[in-house]
């Protein structure tokens, strides 16, 4: 069989060593691979296949055993072994390459080179983990609270918006002769998510046009209600450029901050 | 203007700023001068306000000049606001991040090859944390969707451009070392 097939310490060492493998230690086959080899002080270049791939197939078992679903790339990975490892025994072909001279290509070639390219990748994401971790002690200025555009912009108070509703009502009570009730259910986050996709696509909304296909008292209620909890959680703005002027709806600071 | 003083105001600009300040928009502020001498206030500005050694600094990020606190003030700033660090990204989220910086753009199946596991649930991270961002389709059969790298990216990681990354080759030499 394989020519490294001595005994072995890395056989019996996935047993003993067994509960404490974690499987988030190992996030995939090539991970594994590469810990194997590290631990077992292999050369990347000349990898003992035969043993390696005994080594995979012992941790397979045991995830196995611990009842962790198994991702298809697990197996894959075993299955490339196994292909790697039956190619190794061939003899070399005595004939060469047609094309001739051509040295028998290494089977275990594209797999350093996959682990290679794995390990450079592995290097970069710990240089990033650095990076975030500076940056995680470096802090800004917070953004100053500058209410852009409009200059004479006067903060709604309570009254206006109830006032302002009224005459919405009243509007409402007008318009509406003779126009059937339907049943319908709004809820005021139904009602809120209206509101910030119309934002997204204005930026500004005239707050007495936001309530016009409204179609019943509670549909009513519930869009000032609406609107009272977006003020409250800071996502929309309501102003006015004179005191008793319209008030219109705009985009809060609240989203723009997380920046 | 003179340069000195197209200096410091330069500097009052960077501090009111909330994000990193490029020489293009000084340029809107300060028409009349030339965009050689702003950027060159620009970088006096940071080398003069760095020199004094202060508690604030300047730094070049994403294309701009910011000004920040020092990481090394950390600690005490922390206990004065109270904060704890921030969730980080996993390891999973920064190892397809590094294919994405590296390789972009690339499609999912491209660094599902390199990482030789699956990755749309990090690559969904990271687009939902705005790291990532769609590019564009790739001109074949399928025309699976591309991925890069945002500008988002740079002010995470404090960089200045994709350019400041060490080469993948330095990685290579590293992985060679400790393989």
């Amino acid at each position: 069989m394989a020519t490294d097939q001595e005994p072995n310490p890395g056989i019996e060492a996935p047993e003993s060593l067994a509960i404490t493998v974690r499987l988030d230690a190992f996030e995939g086959p090539l991970d594994l691979l590469l810990h194997l080899i590290k631990r077992e002080e292999l050369d990347i270049w000349n990898i003992p296949i035969a043993r390696v791939t005994e080594q995979y197939l012992n941790y397979l078992r045991m995830m196995q055993d611990l009842n962790i679903n198994l991702a298809a790339e697990w197996l894959v990975m075993a299955a490339t072994l196994i292909y790697i490892k039956s190619r190794m025994l061939l003899p070399p072909d005595p004939q060469p390459a047609e094309t001739g001279g051509e040295a028998r290509e290494d089977p275990r070639a594209e797999l350093v080179y996959q682990l290679l390219e794995h390990q450079k990748f592995k290097n970069a994401a710990q240089m990033l983990y650095t990076r975030e971790e500076v940056e995680n002690a470096i802090w800004c200025k917070p953004p100053a609270e500058v209410l852009e555009g409009e200059q004479n912009v006067v903060a709604v108070s309570l009254f206006d918006l109830i006032k302002a509703f009224h005459e919405v009502v009243r509007r409402f009570e007008e318009a509406q002769q003779a126009m059937e009730v339907e049943q319908e259910e709004v809820t005021i986050e139904q009602k809120m998510g209206d509101v910030r996709r119309l934002l997204m696509v204005h930026d500004t909304i005239l707050f007495s046009a936001f309530f016009e296909q409204s179609r019943s008292k509670r549909h009513l209620i519930v869009t000032f209600l609406a609107l009272l909890e977006l003020v409250r959680l800071r996502e929309i703005w309501l102003y006015q450029k004179r005191i008793f002027d319209e008030i219109f709806i705009t985009k809060g600071k609240a989203d723009s901050s997380k920046a | 203007m003179e340069i000195e003083e197209l200096k410091t105001v330069i500097e009052a600009i960077v501090y009111v700023a909330e994000e990193p300040v490029r020489a293009e928009q000084l340029k809107e502020v300060f028409p009349e001068e030339s965009f050689d001498k702003i950027e060159l206030a620009l970088q006096k500005a940071m080398d003069d306000f760095n020199a004094r050694n202060a508690g604030m600094w300047i730094r070049e990020v994403a294309g701009g000049f910011r000004m920040t606190t020092r990481p090394e003030h950390h600690e005490h700033i922390r206990a004065y606001l109270k904060t704890k660090p921030g969730a980080r990204l996993s390891m999973a989220a920064l190892e397809t991040l590094a294919v994405i910086a590296y390789r972009q753009p690339v499609t999912l199946a491209e660094i599902l090859a390199i990482r030789g596991k699956k990755s749309s649930g990090a690559l969904h991270t990271l687009l939902e944390k705005k790291l990532v961002s769609i590019v564009g389709r790739k001109p074949v059969v399928g025309r699976p969707i591309l991925y890069g790298t945002s500008r988002e990216f740079l002010m995470h990681f404090g960089l200045k451009d994709l350019a400041e990354l060490p080469t993948l080759e330095e990685f290579a030499q590293m992985a060679e070392e400790k393989a």
